[in-house]
């Protein structure tokens, strides 16, 4: 399994052609209180770059991106009880949504965890 | 957004980066939303005491003979009648009626005292000078910052202060009222101390020379009661509180009436009227207006926002004008501009949120109830 990034702070963990995806902890931080989490019911395609969930922090609602397009398989239930876990584990039990991959060859633009901390370091 | 050159900079710009604030571009100002985090930075307003930074906001000397009939001129505010140290909250008026602006009245005994929105102040500024008589004088303290201190310890914490009277006249600060103020000095500085806010909670808006203010600072953080608040939670804590915010809830579209502040027209006025726009505003008062500023309680836990559509079935009622979520309650709340049939309490409304219709029902405000005691009422 390998972990790559966007641009827009989304993380995904590839297997195979199933993927887990969540925000990066600095998007996290970016937000501040996450409040609620608007995700995505199993069964809908997404498209790469396209809206697949919205995160309410106490000040604005924010777009979440589908980093590769695909169909979602399960939306994390933790986070309707208890938003707060994208503040407290943005990259483990925070997660917003799993997917199955409908183009594998999407994931070649995305970022490692080098280039994404060096993307980081240059904003 | 918070580098860019064109942002004007605040007393305080160097103590809010040091303190970590995340710096925002608000009114034409680089200006702290939040330091440790909102939802804390709230709770601990309504707990202990907040200490927030308004110096974006406008400070302005109204002086001269007549400014108390000047003033009745532009407000519906009963301005002749406003005693020395007493502080009213009063609205800017267009001349059909709409508010340019919200605003507090301090009559200081030697003139008013007027603090008036950071966003509005210029054009503030620019309508009364259009309108001012020769004889008064209005003075814009840009060299004055304003800090408020917020929250059940305020008193407790501005107590340990050693503030001497301006004058023999003035109320002792012990006795100082919700809606009251007056001068004092403190380590040679005349601090300006209203006590009053914007967030529910009882404490006090100081204004001091720029040059003192970040000394001012300091000395109110060093005690451990008080924590540096962002906007972020000026703008959830005065949610809770019903207050409306100006450019969200009230604009030059909206009337006092419709607005839900009537009780900003004082008695007299009602009566005499003479105010801009009177004619349509008594009419609203005495008649009803077709809408009306309302609170929501929202169900679930999604919050709505500002411009999210009001439903009642298949019509649209109305418009939210500010929402969000409220951390004392644990839940989304609004307020929303509708229509007056549908803007009793209890009425069960939908809010379209990303084209999902949300439950809400129209309720009292404020939603968290006020935590200061004005003059009169019950104890």
């Amino acid at each position: 399994m390998s972990r790559l990034y966007t641009q827009d702070h989304e993380w995904i963990d590839v297997a195979g052609m199933q993927a887990t995806v969540g925000i990066t902890d600095y998007a996290q931080g970016q937000l501040g209180d996450v409040v609620f989490v608007d995700l995505p019911e199993a069964g809908r395609a997404v498209t790469k770059g396209g809206e697949a969930a919205v995160v309410e922090s106490v000040k604005a609602a924010s777009d979440v991106y589908a980093p590769v397009s695909g169909t979602v398989t399960e939306s994390n239930p933790a986070l309707t009880d208890d938003p707060a876990l994208v503040n407290m584990a943005p990259e483990g039990d925070g997660w917003f949504f799993k997917l199955t991959l409908s183009d594998a060859s999407e994931l070649d633009g995305l970022m490692d965890k080098a280039a994404y901390d060096a993307f980081l370091a240059s904003l | 957004m918070a580098d860019d050159a064109n942002l004007k900079t605040l007393p305080l710009d160097g103590l809010h980066r040091r303190l970590g604030a995340r710096m925002v571009a608000f009114a034409g100002y680089a200006m702290p939303i939040q330091f440790e985090g909102i939802i804390a930075e709230h709770l601990w307003t309504r707990e202990q005491a907040g200490l927030f930074d308004v110096s974006h906001m406008g400070q302005l000397l109204v002086e001269g003979d007549g400014a108390a009939d000047w003033l009745e001129s532009l407000a519906p505010g009963d301005f002749k009648a406003l005693q020395p140290h007493r502080v009213r909250y009063s609205l800017l008026l267009a001349d059909n009626g709409g508010i340019l602006d919200d605003l507090m009245v301090t009559n200081t005994g030697r003139n008013f005292y007027l603090v008036v929105n950071g966003a509005t102040k210029h054009a503030d500024i620019a309508h009364m000078e259009a309108r001012r008589p020769a004889g008064i004088t209005l003075h814009h303290m840009t060299d004055h910052a304003l800090l408020a201190l917020q929250g059940p310890a305020a008193v407790t914490v501005m107590s340990r202060f050693d503030l001497t009277p301006e004058t023999a006249e003035q109320p002792a600060f012990a006795d100082l009222k919700f809606m009251a103020g007056a001068r004092w000095w403190w380590n040679g500085v005349l601090l300006g101390i209203t006590r009053s806010g914007y967030t529910g909670e009882d404490g006090y808006e100081i204004s001091v020379p720029s040059g003192h203010a970040e000394a001012l600072a300091e000395a109110l953080l060093a005690h451990e009661e008080v924590k540096p608040i962002g906007l972020g939670a000026r703008d959830s804590l005065r949610l809770e509180a019903g207050l409306p915010l100006y450019g969200h809830d009230l604009s030059p579209e909206i009337t006092p009436v419709e607005a839900d502040l009537s009780f900003a027209i004082s008695k007299r006025r009602k009566a005499e009227g003479g105010f801009p726009g009177a004619a349509r505003v008594l009419d609203q008062l005495f008649n009803g207006a077709a809408k009306k500023r309302v609170g929501l309680a929202v169900d679930g836990r999604m919050p709505a926002r500002e411009g999210a559509t009001v439903w009642s079935g298949d019509r649209q009622i109305g418009v939210l004008t500010s929402g969000g979520f409220a951390p004392s309650l644990g839940a989304p709340i609004a307020m929303a501009m509708l229509e007056t049939p549908m803007a009793a309490d209890g009425t069960a409304v939908e809010i379209d949120v990303r084209g999902k219709r949300i439950a809400a029902a129209v309720v009292p405000m404020p939603f968290k109830p006020k935590n200061y005691v004005r003059e009169g009422d019950k104890k």
